[in-house]
């Protein structure tokens, strides 16, 4: 498939706002002022386009319901959190060509009617801060931003709120609360961000991936843009593939490609001509799979249907070297690390969870530890405020599900048959 | 008590104009705390909550819910390393064991001297071209010990 997002990634100086437009970048809002916000929405929702932050929520429609809302600044936050473990797709359009996301944004917020907008970049990325805010600020001498941008009436304001090492922060409505100052902690919903957003106004926030996708939707048309990838969720995707591989990296293809061919295709087989062992398809709180899935396609549907989730596309493989409890105990680490402490079945499911696997991974596990696991793994689901706790379950469950010799092995054994051990971390 | 710098003061009067709320740019008073102070101790944080307009068990709260905040003293280079799954997949454990040898320190520790802090961090975003670490504001990718021995000679 020829290139869409990530065609200019390499290109010397691509984000100079010159340069980017010498690359026919910016010209979709030509398009959009002569269509007016309303066409724009619809060929937005006509297109399919889904979050791709991992809800994979219809973008249309979040945009309809904060159309529908009249009430006055919108906003629109781009997420650039970016911080699902083995997630690391968005980091062209933040380091190297930032004017990508401006142009998107600037289109979606046209759609959305919101004259204010945000990208929440996590604290990580200190090149994209840097390389971002100087983009903004060229993108506003040129009159791309800011009032009556091309002499239009429509007025957009946007600027870059950098984060601090906060994995709850990449939700929305915490997202919001991080940006209002305060610490990043989820939103009992309702009221909906679409009425009661940022400083309370109505607001969308989307994926940055999500955003890029808009101008080349405007560009080509929602024809064109849809007849890429999977019906039931279409387009072109940045996957990034990692672990045990010849080749990982970032690789844009479109929606639908199955595992094998993003493992043996692009990303070159297992490392080293080793067996695969499991995958991860969409980033650490999406569910393990195993070599009988290979045939699986990447979209929403196909995933779903296997137990898992495409998530943001972070495909994270195992060869027969790695030790899936290890594996488990590492993710359960991050959760119990990030958990933000608000409702009880994360902050403790996480912390028991942690140190059961570490007892196991270090040999001093019971069998009965497996069946305490599952019940926590149960009194989490369902009962969280917000995804970060339900996403922690998945590893465990999966884990349990087709491996669940080898945490027997553990056990029977007293300890890591790869001579492995669980860190005491804080 | 401690006075932040007229430097520090404008670049916070800068971020709070980007919102219609003052106490948004509290996250980017503290950066900017940060960067002048090299640490955020308790007495720099009140100084913030003061000029933000928040009250000081608020800024605290904030700065201690984010790990890129500083609580502690910390080296002139701050080695961040991740062992999230990616880079624990491809050796970064052993990486974690090289480097606590290497500078005689555990984990989350700072060597004597003041010039190394060794921190274990979760995913930098780099998992393509794992393992890897940051050290400051620089990536660095596809480690060895060889190769970090090699990045760490050059920061003498």
């Amino acid at each position: 498939m020829e290139k869409i997002l990530l065609k200019n990634a390499d290109v010397p100086n691509i984000n100079d706002v010159d340069v980017y437009i010498a690359h026919g970048g910016y010209k979709s809002l030509d398009k959009i002022f002569q269509m007016g916000p309303a066409a724009v929405l619809e060929e937005v929702k006509r297109s399919g386009l889904r979050g791709r932050g991992g809800a994979w929520f219809p973008a249309g429609m979040k945009w309809q319901f904060c159309v529908e809302v009249n009430k006055f600044p919108k906003y629109l936050i781009a997420n650039a959190d970016e911080g699902e473990p083995a997630t690391f797709k968005d980091r062209p359009f933040l380091e190297k060509d930032p004017h990508q996301l401006i142009e998107g944004m600037i289109v979606s917020a046209y759609a959305i009617g919101a004259s204010k907008g945000y990208i929440y970049l996590r604290g990580e990325y200190p090149t994209g801060y840097k390389v971002l805010n100087a983009a903004i600020d060229q993108a506003y001498k040129k009159n791309l931003l800011g009032n009556n941008i091309k002499g239009t009436d429509f007025s957009f304001d946007l600027a870059v709120h950098r984060g601090a090492g906060a994995y709850i922060c990449g939700e929305a409505s915490a997202l919001i609360e991080s940006l209002e100052g305060k610490r990043g902690q989820f939103r009992v919903r309702p009221p909906y961000m679409a009425t009661h957003g940022a400083f309370g106004m109505p607001t969308v926030v989307n994926n940055v991936e999500t955003l890029v996708n808009v101008s080349h939707i405007i560009n080509g048309g929602a024809d064109w843009w849809s007849s890429i990838g999977s019906k039931d969720s279409p387009g072109p995707k940045v996957f990034g593939i990692s672990g045990h591989l010849q080749k990982p990296g970032l690789y844009e293809l479109p929606m639908g490609v199955t595992l094998r061919e993003l493992i043996y295709e692009h990303g070159g087989g297992i490392k080293d001509g080793k067996e695969l062992k499991a995958v991860i398809p969409g980033g650490v709180s999406t569910a393990m799979l195993t070599p009988e899935h290979l045939d699986i396609k990447m979209d929403v549907k196909s995933l779903q249907t296997a137990g898992s989730a495409i998530g943001s596309g972070a495909t994270t493989v195992m060869s027969e070297d790695a030790c899936v409890v290890h594996m488990v105990w590492r993710a359960m680490a991050f959760f119990y690390h990030e958990s933000c402490g608000r409702c009880t079945p994360c902050r403790e499911g996480t912390d028991w969870m942690v140190k059961i696997l570490a007892r196991i991974e270090n040999g001093e596990g019971r069998m009965e530890d497996l069946k305490i696991l599952e019940d926590v793994c149960h009194t989490i689901h369902n009962n969280c405020f917000c995804p970060l706790g339900e996403g922690a379950v998945n590893p465990v469950l999966s884990g349990l599900k087709y491996f669940r010799a080898d945490f027997e092995e553990h056990i029977r054994t007293r300890g890591c048959p790869k001579g492995l051990r669980a860190r005491a971390r804080h | 008590m401690v006075t932040l710098s007229e430097n520090t003061l404008q670049e916070i009067e800068k971020a709070a104009s980007k919102y219609v709320d003052r106490k948004s740019a509290l996250m980017a008073a503290l950066w900017a705390a940060q960067a002048e102070f090299g640490q955020l101790s308790p007495d720099v944080i009140r100084a913030v909550a003061e000029v933000i307009g928040v009250s000081n068990a608020h800024a605290q709260g904030l700065a201690t819910y984010h790990s890129l905040y500083w609580k502690k003293p910390v080296g002139k280079y701050v080695i961040m390393l991740c062992t999230n799954i990616a880079c624990t997949l491809m050796g970064a454990e052993t990486l974690l064991e090289h480097l606590e040898k290497k500078l005689g320190i555990h984990e989350g520790g700072t060597t004597p001297d003041g010039r190394f802090t060794l921190q274990e961090v979760e995913c930098i975003g780099s998992c393509g071209n794992a393992p890897a670490m940051v050290i400051n504001e620089t990536f660095y990718y596809d480690l060895t010990a060889e190769k970090i021995d090699g990045i760490l000679e050059g920061l003498k």
